[in-house]
């Protein structure tokens, strides 16, 4: 019997008893649904941490020189933690020696921040105030939505002139323009001379609060302490220069704070692959569970669909006897019980796939992670579909080829 | 006798029933010519069911001969076994045994596809073999929907569609009322005269007289084989 008129028949038998045959597949159905909406998510988490959280919040060929690490605090160990805290502050000196030592073309900037209250007239509000070298909108690749950066003078001058996030733009300037308007800060006016293009969110949190003075500004001091660096930023030409650039970087700063060879760094280089690290652990630990929970829910299903094949065998031992009396051969017996399971099976997968699909949607539509669903999962899900069906079918169904046709013949 | 679509020689089957070895058959040999319309007869336990069995194909003598159409089958592999049931006998059944999910036409079609025909040529050829019982009108219904009768039709155009040698029935008219069996009676009656050998069992004499021979069986030998126009006389 040729295959496709194998999968019409099963086809037909699944339909005439729907209920029993989706009971049958619910197992494949949930296994499937899982694989591809935790691929999916994953994926979509992965890329979102990608695009957003490592390049959004640090940037490509992009690296922070810190006391210690800023997005991998939550789970260090109560040791480490005093140490990290024991570590000396990065300052000027460490800042200025860098800048001319390190060969590969490196700019740096050294920003402080801290959330201050700020306002305009009536309107008050807390912003991130970040005091930066000019460099730092090269650094993180801030295109100036109106307006324009420090210049030199204002830069070197420590001049109170602030460039202002679209956020903050939005709360303080509603419905004007902000350019040469005020905002004050700690009691000081600073005039706004340019705005940042609008940087959108992360988890949720925008990332346009903030407004940026030059590093000698006044707001300064509200920040942080004198010949204290809270981030020095750094960023190279491309993926191979920025490697030398930390490698050299690291370099000098052992140089600069005396470290002796056994010792260990006492500062820490921030950069978006590390800051991944965290996610990637997650990921990875995601990825590995997957194919286990995939693979109970596929194993009970296949058990599942397996039981029902039996349970057809022996309903329709009569109907095995009547083929087998007109001219079918134990092989089209197989395959007609084998291509049947796997037909039921492949239904399951098919649902699965479509739960798995409206998940993701669901996730996509509710959440900001870009939910994707990979062509790949698909096509496992498929295959997966197949196999459990053939795997489950092989034996219900080699019972029923193997069945003597005279006593098949007087089944009830 | 050189047109003989059944010879057997000498056919025995015993079957182990627990250790205790059963002879079911004793050693039958007889032949069936082309366009002959036969009857088996015998009360129950007499073998006409192994008889049946064996000369369906459904089962291998344990020793003996059975030449069908001119081929040595009582030594075939399964498959091979399949393959004659498939091209060279129709059955039909006391029970019908129909398919009750499958329409009439579909249920006639079932030989073909382990023929391996073509769809279309299936549907063609069981249209037909539905059209010679006279149902090309209740092509599209269930078992379930038809009568007696018309379930027999049914299970007369399947096993008829592969154009067989032999029409094999088994108590064709067991589970029917005696109208209706006339009805059946008539339909082999009329498929005997169109030239289709006819293998019959039963244990009904009117049903059997029928037949132009009638061969009855008795603890697994032949106890008589004549004419039915002898008996009639």
């Amino acid at each position: 019997m040729p295959i496709f008129e194998a999968v019409r028949l099963a086809l037909r038998t699944i339909r005439v008893q729907k209920l029993k045959s989706f009971f049958s597949l619910i197992g494949v159905l949930i296994g499937v649904t899982f694989l591809i909406a935790v691929v999916s998510i994953v994926q979509g988490m992965n890329h979102y941490m990608q695009d957003r959280f490592a390049n959004g919040l640090i940037g490509v060929n992009t690296f922070e020189v810190r006391r210690f690490p800023n997005y991998d605090v939550g789970n260090v160990p109560e040791d480490t933690w005093r140490e990290y805290l024991r570590r000396p502050r990065v300052n000027y000196q460490e800042a200025a020696f860098l800048r001319e030592r390190v060969h590969t073309p490196t700019i740096y900037a050294r920003t402080c921040f801290e959330d201050l209250w700020v306002n305009q007239g009536t309107l008050r509000g807390q912003i991130e105030v970040r005091a930066a070298d000019e460099e730092y909108f090269r650094i993180k690749n801030y295109r100036i939505a109106e307006g324009r950066t420090f210049t030199p003078q204002e830069a070197r001058s420590g001049l109170a002139v602030i460039v202002i996030g679209d956020l903050v733009r939005e709360k303080f300037f509603p419905g004007v323009d902000p350019i040469d308007k005020e905002l004050t800060i700690a009691g000081l006016p600073y005039r706004v001379v340019g705005v940042v293009e609008k940087q959108g969110t992360l988890f949720g949190l925008s990332l346009d609060r903030f407004g940026i003075v030059p590093f000698l500004a006044p707001a300064r001091r509200e920040l942080c302490a004198e010949n204290v660096v809270h981030e020095l930023w750094a960023k190279s030409a491309g993926p191979t220069e920025m490697l030398a650039a930390v490698g050299e970087t690291e370099q000098y700063m052992r140089i600069a704070r005396k470290l002796e060879p056994d010792q260990a760094n006492n500062f820490y280089i921030e950069t978006a692959e590390g800051a991944l690290g965290t996610w990637a652990k997650i990921s990875r630990i995601l990825f590995l569970a997957l194919p286990g929970l995939v693979a109970i829910s596929l194993v009970v299903g296949g058990i599942v669909i397996m039981n029902i094949m039996l349970m057809a065998v022996s309903e329709r031992t009569r109907e095995i006897g009547i083929r087998k009396a007109l001219g079918a051969r134990r092989r089209d017996i197989l395959a007609q019980f084998v291509v049947e399971a796997a037909t039921l099976s492949s239904a399951g997968a098919v649902l699965g796939i479509g739960t798995g699909l409206v998940l993701a949607f669901v996730v996509r539509a509710l959440t900001p992670l870009p939910a994707a669903v990979a062509p790949w999962s698909i096509g496992l899900a498929v295959f997966l579909g197949v196999a459990v069906g053939v795997a489950a079918g092989v034996y219900p169904a080699s019972r029923a080829s193997r069945l003597d046709p005279i006593v098949a013949l007087r089944a009830e | 006798m050189s047109d003989a679509i059944i010879k057997i020689r000498n056919l025995t089957r015993l079957y182990d029933m627990g250790g205790e070895l059963v002879h079911a058959l004793r050693g039958v040999s007889l032949d069936v010519a082309r366009n002959e319309y036969v009857a088996i007869m015998g009360p129950s336990g007499s073998g006409k069911s192994t008889m049946m069995n064996l000369l369906g194909c459904l089962d291998t003598p344990s020793s003996g001969e059975y030449w069908l159409n001119g081929e040595e089958v009582s030594r075939l592999s399964d498959n091979a076994l399949a393959r004659v049931r498939n091209r060279e006998i129709g059955f039909v059944f006391q029970t019908f045994n129909l398919l009750p999910r499958a329409t009439a036409l579909h249920n006639v079609e079932l030989p073909l596809v382990y023929a391996g025909l073509s769809a279309g040529e299936r549907r063609e050829r069981a249209r037909h073999a539905l059209d010679q019982v006279g149902l090309s009108n209740r092509k599209d219904h269930r078992p379930n929907e038809l009568s007696g009768g018309q379930r027999q039709r049914v299970a007369i155009a399947r096993a008829l569609v592969n154009q067989p040698s032999i029409l094999l029935a088994d108590e064709p008219t067991g589970n029917l009322d005696s109208a209706t069996s006339e009805e059946i009676m008539r339909v082999f009656g009329d498929l005997h005269a169109a030239g289709q050998t006819v293998v019959m069992v039963t244990h009904e004499a009117d049903i059997a007289a029928n037949a132009a021979r009638v061969i009855t069986l008795r603890d697994g030998r032949i106890e008589s084989d004549r004419p039915t126009r002898d008996r009639a006389a």
